[in-house]
């Protein structure tokens, strides 16, 4: 009994050394990430896809978005963060988000298909909505 | 002799062209996939389950040409200059890592396709970083780093059952040579 175990487990040994070092390293890289990624300047707002609007993260307001389908999301910015304070979403997902304020952090409503990211300057990100396929 | 050489060669196109049909479908399908519109990039990788199939069932350089095939078909339909680039580096990575862990001959199925979803999006997000050269991708590598392994997961055990299961006749004549 006990030999057939070591047997068994001596079979997916590599495996599970390989899958545990994919999930180290990319607990690594998340971690850098957090670390090194400074604060962003601007929000960008995507409705189903495409760039509806960038708002300035040092100026505080609050902006109503509408999304696919008719719904609304309260954009808020203010002290240099970002978040959505009301939503008519069923989930209310992405009030549960909180603030983000990092480059590349985002808030995602999937039910009105709108995504706020957070980016660095107002000049680039223009052609990051390629679909890979 | 000569007669069987032709039918081998017929019944080895005819099994190419039918599986590279299948993962431009399989690439199309998944594009429809309205979940994933949060992330560009991020998918399931439907059309691995072909390419492992071919890597497991007929070689490294089938498994390779029907990739590179569909990533070309399916740029050259429905895509653009940057997306092929995009699936080339993800797509090309991938193949070669998961050609090189299999041939490792200690791993399972599964964990071949796990480090093949992990290095189709770091490959694509390598791909990005360097024509785009923006801040905040970095966000993006994590994320699509996890997504990978997950569906890479997926894909693998979809996978492997098909490995398994696939009547041994279907692949008469398209094996090649390292067999």
């Amino acid at each position: 009994m006990n030999n057939s175990n070591k047997k068994k487990f001596a079979g997916i040994r590599a495996d599970i050394i390989v899958v545990a070092l994919l999930v180290l390293v990319g607990a690594a890289i998340a971690l850098g990430v957090f670390l090194f990624s400074g604060k962003g300047k601007t929000a960008e707002v995507r409705i189903d896809g495409k760039i509806c609007a960038r708002y300035s993260l040092s100026q505080d307001r609050s902006i109503r978005l509408s999304g696919a389908g008719g719904g609304t999301n309260l954009l808020v910015i203010k002290n240099g963060e970002a978040y959505i304070a009301e939503a008519d979403c069923p989930d209310g997902l992405c009030i549960r988000t909180g603030s983000i304020s990092r480059v590349g952090q985002s808030v995602i409503c999937l039910p009105h298909r709108i995504v706020v990211e957070i980016t660095g300057d107002a000049g680039d990100g223009n052609d990051i909505d390629v679909f890979v396929k | 002799m000569k007669k069987k050489n032709k039918s081998q060669a017929v019944r080895k196109v005819a099994l190419f062209g039918m599986l590279t049909a299948l993962a431009l479908i399989l690439s199309y399908v998944e594009a429809l996939i309205p979940a994933f519109f949060a992330f560009p990039g991020m998918k399931l990788g439907l059309t691995n389950i072909v390419v492992l199939v071919a890597l497991y069932r007929m070689g490294s350089v089938p498994a390779l040409t029907i990739n590179l095939l569909r990533i070309v078909l399916v740029s050259v339909l429905f895509g653009s200059f940057a997306s092929f680039v995009y699936s080339l580096a993800g797509g090309m990575l991938s193949t070669a890592v998961m050609i090189l862990l299999r041939h490792s001959g200690r791993l399972r199925l599964v964990t071949v396709s796990i480090a093949g979803g992990v290095a189709h999006n770091v490959g694509q997000i390598v791909a990005a970083m360097i024509m785009m050269s923006t801040a905040g991708i970095g966000w993006y590598l994590c994320v699509l780093w996890f997504t990978g392994l997950i569906t890479g997961a997926l894909i693998g055990m979809l996978g492997g059952m098909l490995v398994k299961r696939l009547p041994e006749r279907l692949f008469a004549g398209g094996k090649s040579g390292e067999e």
